[in-house]
């Protein structure tokens, strides 16, 4: 299957200091790919250059090739239209504390020029039936967002990002604030979402990688040691260093 | 058996330091308790003063319209009409620029930019009135002036009677428009400083929340950064408010003094202040004396009834608050 998402070389600095070395990686459609590494080792930098987020960081550059469906999204292409089609899921839920539930869910298509109510609301339904929070919260929507629980608002920040309908979504340690009930529903809810949509995930908890991903990359210290399929890195690694860190002797 | 023990515990630190306690409590109460009893003698004084006029004219005093020392009638009406309507255009004026300077710091000007922008902007409230007074007179007047002249000899404005309130009734460029447009400016830098705190102080996480929808940052500002931060942008309005109601100076310098319901936005009018400031010294007879003192006392009022509402206010919209 073609990647959708190709990287080549990248490398990425903040200032003169190199954080992230040569990294090549191929991403397939419809995967959950988890970027895996002890802290500091670059998993997120390199996913935030994913959606030019390292745009907004003063002194950040990435070089190299990224190619979204071939086209390279570094190139003469608007940041914008990038992030419209590679979504992103922080590491503490963030709603838009003003806004009702309902608001944050279409956030982004009135960011597109949507204002059409009945599209809103089926596009709402829509993205929070895939969070799997619809049930939770349809008598609500009109209630502000900062009601809900922690693991509601990030399920509503997930249903955020799936409303305009990016063919990638970022997630950036989504479950790390959160309680382990509310871990495992968001860990569910993966593995339904990559039949519409391909997820690369940075988590800093293994066994999470273990259960939700395809393909595993392993980081350190900016390089990408290892990267195949989950099952293959966490039991058979053909790098030493991914090995002691999946058996946990170190990070 | 327990006075025989304590000989080397530290018990006279130990009772000095629970006297000093005691006393700093008691001076800090003192204080504490000063400002309140400021609070009401200033009130106590107000009413006291105001007590002729009250007795004379009762509640009408409100919306009595007259304000003649020749025949001794007093009406507080054309005051509370000049301030709300100065303050409020002048706000109107101001708001926006103020936090268009604050997104431009905080947001596009690059740092060597940022700081002495920032710091100017915030050196306009240590100028003194008199000194804008001055300034207001010696630039803003022409201007308006010029404006005021211009409108004069247009037929379509002066000929419709719809825009009867843009005709100048002079062209000594005192009036109410010179007195917004110099209140407006004065007023800027404490919505100006305050929004640009509140505008660093929202999270970064808010903001990439919303580039990551495929904003612009344009629309950042407008749907994640300026909402999030309303609620301390609103207090900064309210202290500008706060300063526009009571401005007396620079207002009473520009605004031609003349005790009348505004009549246009060219025509001269007062305000509360300003008229306070412009008759007590000559004030001819108690009654006018005591007229005076009880505009003091409705703006003291008013104040403080702007005040409590704006604190409901920020209350209803701050960010995680009871809404």
């Amino acid at each position: 299957m073609n990647p959708i998402l190709r990287a080549r070389q990248v490398n990425i600095y903040y200032g003169d200091k190199r954080a992230v070395r040569d990294i090549d990686l191929d991403i397939a459609p419809n995967t959950v790919n988890a970027l895996i590494g002890p802290s500091g080792c670059g998993k997120t930098t390199f996913l935030r250059a994913l959606n030019r987020m390292h745009d907004l960081t003063p002194g950040a550059r990435v070089e190299g090739t990224i190619t979204l469906d071939g086209e390279d999204i570094y190139g003469d292409v608007d940041p914008v239209s990038i992030r419209r089609r590679i979504g992103m899921v922080f590491q503490k839920p963030n709603p838009f504390p003003t806004m009702t539930v309902l608001d944050n869910v279409v956030a982004g298509l009135k960011l597109a020029g949507i204002r059409d109510r009945g599209t809103l609301l089926e596009v709402a339904e829509r993205s929070l039936r895939q969070a799997a929070l619809w049930d939770e919260v349809k008598d609500r929507l009109n209630t502000p967002a900062t009601g809900l629980s922690g693991g509601q608002q990030q399920r509503l920040c997930i249903a955020r990002a799936l409303s305009v309908e990016p063919e990638i979504l970022l997630m950036d340690e989504p479950t790390s604030a959160l309680d382990p009930q509310s871990t495992a529903r968001i860990e569910d809810l993966m593995s339904d979402l990559k039949k519409d949509v391909t997820i690369i995930i940075v988590t800093h908890n293994m066994h999470q990688a273990a259960r939700v991903s395809d393909t595993t990359s392993f980081f350190l210290i900016g390089d990408l040691v290892e990267h195949g399929p989950t099952d293959q890195i966490f039991t058979n690694p053909r790098d030493e260093r991914t090995e002691s860190y999946v058996t946990g002797r170190f990070g | 058996m327990r006075e025989t023990t304590p000989s080397v515990r530290p018990r006279h630190a130990a009772g000095a330091s629970s006297r000093g306690d005691g006393l700093f409590r008691g001076v800090i109460l003192a204080l504490a308790l000063a400002i309140v009893v400021v609070f009401v003698l200033a009130l106590y004084q107000l009413v006291a003063g105001s007590l002729p006029s009250i007795e004379r004219y009762g509640f009408a005093f409100l919306f009595r319209t007259t304000w003649n020392n020749v025949t001794s009638e007093f009406g507080a009406l054309p005051f509370i009409i000049g301030t709300l309507v100065t303050s409020f255009a002048a706000l109107l004026i101001a708001v926006p620029l103020a936090i268009a300077s604050a997104v431009f710091v905080t947001e596009y000007a690059p740092r060597w930019l940022a700081e002495p922008v920032g710091y100017l902007v915030e050196l306009l409230a240590a100028i003194p009135s008199v000194i804008y007074g001055l300034w207001a007179l010696f630039v803003l007047k022409p201007l308006v002036v010029q404006l005021g002249t211009w409108i004069f000899y247009q037929p379509w404005i002066v000929q419709n009677p719809s825009l009867k309130w843009l005709v100048p009734s002079n062209l000594a460029g005192l009036g109410l428009l010179t007195a917004i447009l110099i209140l407006a400016i004065m007023v800027i830098p404490y919505t100006a400083s305050v929004a640009r705190d509140v505008i660093r102080l929202v999270p970064q996480d808010q903001r990439e929340a919303m580039y990551a929808l495929g904003a612009t940052k344009w629309e950042v500002i407008r749907s994640a950064i300026l909402p999030f931060a309303r609620a301390g942008i609103f207090g900064g309005v309210i202290l500008s408010l706060g300063r526009a109601l009571g401005e007396t100076l620079a207002v009473t310098m520009v605004i031609g003094n003349d005790p009348k319901i505004v009549s246009g936005l060219f025509n001269p009018t007062a305000t509360m202040s300003s008229i306070i400031a412009s008759e007590f010294n000559e004030a001819v007879n108690n009654l006018q004396r005591s007229s005076l003192i009880e505009i003091g006392l409705l703006l003291f009022v008013i104040s403080v009834i702007v005040n409590y509402v704006a604190r409901l206010v920020i209350a209803r919209i701050t960010v995680g608050g009871t809404s």
